[in-house]
C-alpha cells in the first residue's frame, strides 16, 4: 500500500499513534504526580523534572551508550529533585507550590546549563517493539511501533491502583494525604511518607523526561518540553487521582497534541497553529468544565492546600 | 439544668456478648504534676478509677481536665506524680505506648479517616499491619469481632456518610478492637442528640458493669455524670476541688465544686414581649455545601423584633450553610431572605443599612484576619466611613484615620473588657474569648436590628459565658431581632424565646422553650 493512498484515513492513525506515542511522557508524569499529591502534597516542579530528566538520560545514554542506563539515571535524577522539593516543604510555614514553582524554573534553568554540550551529538535511542509486522503499510508500521515505556506505564497504573488500596504503604500515604491529624495519631512520621511519595514521584517524571530526549522526539535540546510537565499536573486533577483514568487522560492529551502535525501531513496547513494549541485548549476547557466555584473536587485528597 | 428533670435516666440493660480474657483493670494517677513554664496546669491531682466502673471527670475549660488525661495517655510527660494501670506502676512515654497498656482514649473530635470506610480505618490504626492487605479476611475477622459487641455499624461504609452517633460508635469499636481494656472518653456526647449520648453512655456502662473495661469520661454535662457515672472528680484551676460516689452529690454540689463558690453572675432577664412584625424573613431557603451537594433543603423561618429565635440541631444538619448564607459567606442555590420588606442579598451595603450582625462560629477564622491588629479587626464594620476616614469631599473616604481607629479600638477593649496587650497586637495573640469578645464588641456596639449569632459561647469559662449571654439578651430587649443557632440545647433553653429544630437542612420542629418536650426535640434533632 502507498504512503499516500491512506489519504485522510491517515488523520485518525496518526491521532492514534500519537496518542501512543506523545502520552508517555504524560503518563509517567501523571502518574508520579498522583503518587505525591496522594500523600497531601502538590509537586509544580515536576516540568523541571521532566526536563532534567531528558537531559540527564540524554547525556547518559551518550556517554555510556546505553539508552537504559539513560532511563535509570533520569529516574535518579528525579527523585533526587522530588527529595529536595520535600525536604524544602518539611520545614515551617513553606509553601508547596511555592517551592514546585522555584523548582521548576530550577530544573529548567540547570538541564539547559548542563545539557548544552549534549545537544548535537546523537545518543542511542531506546529501541521500539514492532508490533506493526503484520501490516503492509508503512504509516501503520510506524504507528505501532511502540516503545517499551508505554507498556511500562500502561502496567504501572494498575499496579499503583492496587498498590494503594491493597497495601500498608498505599494506605499510610493515602491516610496522610487524607487526615494529617488521623496520621499522626497512629504515629506515622507525615514528612517521611511525603518525601518518599515525591522522591518517588520525581522518579516518574524523570523516566517520562527520558522518553522525550531517547525516544519521542528523541533528541536533546532546549526547546524539548512544551509544558507537558505542567499539563500532566493538571492532568492528575481531570484523572480525579486515580492511576487507571490518568492512562486515558494521558491518551486524550497524546491525541490532541498529534492532531496539527496530523492534519498537516494530509494537506490542512490552514489554522496549523491553532491545532497544535489543542491539548492547552482542551486543558482549559476540561478544568472549566470540571470544577466549580461552590464544591470541592471529588476525590481530592483532603489535605491537598490547593484544594482545601 | 433544666434538662436533667426531664429525661429520666437511660436503663443499662444492653445486650452484651461473652465477656473474654480476664476482667478490665483499675487506673490511678497519683498526685500529677504538670507545668508549662511558669503555669501550674496540674497541681498534684490524683484520680482514681475503679476496675469495671464508670468514672466522670467534671470541671470548667481551662481546669485541667484535659491536661490530666493527656498526661495519662502519655503525650505530655508529668513533672511530678504516677500513674498506676492495674496493681503496677506504668511510665507511658507516648499514645502507642498507652495502647499496650489496655489504654485507649476516644477524642472530642473525631480522628477516623472520613473518606476511608470503617474497616479500613480500624485495620490500619492496629499497631501490626501486614505489607499486602487481604481485605476479604480482614472483613470476616472484624465483622466477627463485632458480633461479639453490643454496637452495630455498617464497616464497608466511608466514615464521612456514617451520623455522628455512628462515628462516634466507631471510634470506641475502634478502641475495643485495638483491645482497650481502660477507655478514655473526651466529651463524647458534645455532637451527639440526647437520644445518641443516652444509646451510646449505656452501652458503654454496661460493658464496664459487665467487667470488660474501666471508663473514665471527660464532661461538663451533670446530667450524664447523674445518670451514668459510678463515681466523680472534679478539677478547678488544675486542683482538686472534690472526688467520691456519685451518689453523694448533687448537680448542685457539683456545680459548686466546678464553678467554686463566688461568681454565680446573674443571668439578664428577658424584659417584654417581641414585637409583632417581623425582623427576618427567610422562606423556600436553598444551598449546597462544600462539596456542591443540598445542605439547605427549603429552610422557613421568621425572627420578629426584640425576639430570639434559637436553632437546635446536631451539627452538620445545614446550620453552618444557613448562617453562611444570612452573613454573605455562601450564595444560596433558591428562596429569599427578606429583612422589613425588603430582599435582603448580605451584601456590605445591605448589612450596613439594615444593620445586620453577624457572631460566626470559630471568630478568628470566620470573623478576623488573624494577623492584622485587634484595632483594624474591630473596625472591620466602620472603617470605611467617618470618623475613620477623613475629609468630606469625594476622595475623602480614601484616606483613613489611623489615630481615630485606635481610639475607637481603646474604647471598645475598655467596654467589653478584652484582654489584650494593646489595640496594636495580632488579634491570633489573643486567647479565644477575648477572640469573641472583640468581635461582639465590633457587632454590637452599634445599632443592631437583626443579629445572627453562631454558637457564641463555644469553649468559653462560665463568666465570659454569662457575659455573653447577657449582651445578647440585652441586645434583644433593645429590639433586636436574634438569630441564635447553637448545639447547646441547655443555651437555647435559657435564651430563647422560641426555638426551632434544624434536622437534614430544613426546620422539623417549633416550640417555646416553656412548652420543650426534651424527647420530642431530640428525636427531631435525629432526623426522626
Amino acid at each position: 500500500m502507498d504512503h499516500a493512498s491512506l489519504g485522510w484515513w491517515g488523520v485518525p492513525l496518526a491521532v492514534l499513534a500519537g496518542a501512543i506515542r506523545v502520552s508517555t511522557p504524560f503518563l509517567f508524569v501523571s502518574l508520579g504526580e498522583c503518587l505525591t499529591e496522594k500523600s497531601g502534597r502538590i509537586n509544580l516542579g515536576l516540568e523541571g523534572t521532566l526536563v532534567m530528566g531528558a537531559m540527564s538520560g540524554y547525556a547518559t545514554a551518550y556517554l555510556t551508550g546505553n539508552p537504559w542506563a539513560g532511563v535509570l539515571v533520569a529516574g535518579l535524577a528525579g527523585s533526587l529533585l522530588g527529595t529536595l522539593h520535600a525536604m524544602i516543604c518539611a520545614l515551617e510555614r513553606v509553601n508547596d507550590i511555592a517551592v514546585g514553582i522555584a523548582l521548576m524554573l530550577l530544573g529548567t534553568g540547570l538541564a539547559f546549563f548542563l545539557g548544552k554540550p549534549f545537544i548535537q551529538p546523537q545518543a542511542p535511542q531506546l529501541p521500539a517493539i514492532p508490533f506493526g509486522w503484520w501490516s503492509s503499510s508503512a504509516q501503520v508500521r510506524s504507528a505501532l511501533d511502540i516503545n517499551p515505556l508505554f507498556l511500562v506505564g500502561l502496567a504501572l497504573a494498575p499496579l499503583l491502583l492496587w498498590g494503594l488500596r491493597a497495601t500498608r504503604w498505599g494506605m499510610v500515604l493515602r491516610i496522610v494525604g487524607e487526615s494529617a491529624e488521623a496520621a499522626r495519631a497512629m504515629g506515622y512520621n507525615i514528612n517521611r511518607v511525603r518525601l518518599l511519595a515525591t522522591a518517588a514521584g520525581g522518579f516518574f517524571a524523570g523516566v517520562g523526561g527520558s522518553f522525550l530526549s531517547l525516544s519521542y522526539p528523541g533528541s536533546w535540546n532546549e526547546r524539548l518540553s512544551s509544558g507537558q510537565g505542567i499539563t500532566a499536573v493538571a492532568l492528575v486533577i481531570f484523572a480525579r487521582w486515580d492511576p487507571v483514568l490518568c492512562v486515558w487522560a494521558s491518551l486524550l492529551f497524546g491525541g490532541a497534541g498529534a492532531l496539527g502535525p496530523a492534519l498537516q501531513s494530509v494537506g490542512v496547513t490552514q489554522g496549523y497553529h491553532l491545532f497544535n494549541a489543542a491539548p492547552y485548549v482542551l486543558t482549559l476547557a476540561i478544568m472549566i468544565a470540571t470544577s466549580s466555584s461552590r464544591h470541592r473536587l471529588a476525590g481530592a485528597p483532603a489535605e491537598l492546600s490547593v484544594t482545601r | 439544668m433544666n434538662v436533667m428533670s426531664r429525661i429520666a435516666p437511660s436503663s443499662t440493660s444492653v445486650p452484651l456478648g461473652p465477656a473474654d480474657g480476664p476482667p478490665a483493670p483499675g487506673l490511678e494517677a497519683v498526685a500529677i504534676t504538670k507545668r508549662f513554664g511558669a503555669f501550674t496546669a496540674l497541681d498534684g491531682v490524683s484520680l482514681k478509677l475503679r476496675p469495671g466502673t464508670v468514672h466522670a471527670l467534671l470541671g470548667e475549660n481551662g481546669a485541667g481536665k484535659s491536661t490530666l488525661v493527656k498526661c495519662i495517655m502519655g503525650f505530655y510527660r508529668p513533672d511530678e506524680g504516677a500513674v498506676v494501670v492495674g496493681d503496677r506502676e506504668v511510665v507511658i512515654g507516648d499514645p502507642r505506648a498507652a495502647q499496650t497498656h489496655g489504654l485507649g482514649m476516644v477524642y472530642q473530635h473525631f480522628t477516623l479517616v472520613p473518606r476511608m470506610t470503617v474497616l479500613e480505618n480500624l485495620v490500619m490504626a492496629r499497631a501490626s499491619v501486614p505489607a499486602v492487605i487481604d481485605w476479604r479476611a480482614e472483613r470476616r475477622r472484624l465483622a466477627a469481632f463485632l458480633d461479639t459487641m453490643p454496637f452495630s455499624i455498617d464497616i464497608d461504609a466511608p466514615v464521612a456518610t456514617l451520623a455522628a452517633g455512628d462515628k462516634q460508635k466507631a471510634e470506641i469499636v475502634k478502641q475495643l478492637y485495638l483491645d482497650a481494656r481502660v477507655l478514655i472518653l473526651d466529651e463524647p456526647t458534645s455532637v451527639l442528640t440526647p437520644d445518641e449520648a443516652d444509646e451510646t453512655l449505656g452501652l458503654i456502662r454496661g460493658m464496664a458493669l459487665a467487667g470488660r473495661l474501666s471508663v473514665l469520661i471527660i464532661t461538663h454535662k451533670f446530667r450524664e455524670v447523674m445518670a451514668f457515672a459510678d463515681d466523680v472528680t472534679v478539677l478547678r484551676r488544675g486542683r482538686l476541688a472534690g472526688s467520691g460516689a456519685v451518689a453523694d452529690h448533687t448537680p448542685d454540689s457539683l456545680a459548686r465544686l466546678m464553678i467554686g463558690d463566688n461568681s454565680t453572675a446573674v443571668p439578664v432577664e428577658r424584659r417584654g414581649l417581641p414585637g409583632t412584625a417581623a425582623r427576618l424573613r427567610i422562606a423556600g431557603l436553598r444551598a449546597d455545601d462544600d462539596s456542591g451537594l443540598p445542605a439547605l433543603h427549603g429552610v422557613d423561618l421568621t425572627v420578629r423584633m426584640g425576639e430570639i429565635v434559637g436553632v437546635a440541631g446536631v451539627s452538620g444538619n445545614g446550620q453552618v450553610e444557613l448562617v453562611q448564607v444570612l452573613a454573605g459567606q455562601r450564595a444560596a442555590t433558591a428562596g429569599n431572605v427578606s429583612i422589613g420588606d425588603e430582599p435582603y442579598r448580605a451584601t456590605r451595603e445591605e448589612m450596613r443599612r439594615h444593620k445586620v450582625h453577624c457572631l460566626p462560629e470559630e471568630p478568628l477564622r470566620n470573623a478576623c484576619v488573624p494577623g492584622m491588629s485587634v484595632a483594624e479587626n474591630m473596625a472591620f464594620r466602620s472603617f470605611d466611613e467617618p470618623p475613620i476616614t477623613r475629609g468630606g469631599n469625594w476622595l475623602g473616604s480614601w484616606w483613613l484615620d489611623p489615630a481615630a481607629m485606635r481610639r475607637a479600638a481603646l474604647d471598645l477593649i475598655g467596654r467589653y473588657r478584652v484582654k489584650t496587650t494593646g489595640p496594636d497586637a495580632p488579634i491570633a495573640t489573643l486567647s479565644g474569648g477575648n477572640v469573641q469578645r472583640a468581635v461582639l464588641a465590633r457587632e454590637l456596639s452599634r445599632e443592631v436590628d437583626v443579629l445572627i449569632a453562631a454558637n457564641p459561647v463555644f469553649g468559653l469559662d462560665f463568666a465570659a459565658v454569662a457575659d455573653i449571654h447577657a449582651q445578647i439578651v440585652e441586645a434583644r430587649n433593645r429590639g433586636t431581632a436574634v438569630l441564635l443557632v447553637s448545639e447547646d440545647l441547655d443555651e437555647l433553653l435559657e435564651l430563647s424565646d422560641r426555638l426551632v429544630v434544624m434536622s437534614q437542612g430544613a426546620i422539623v420542629h417549633e416550640t417555646t422553650p416553656a412548652a420543650a418536650d426534651l424527647t420530642v426535640i431530640g428525636r427531631c434533632m435525629a432526623g426522626h
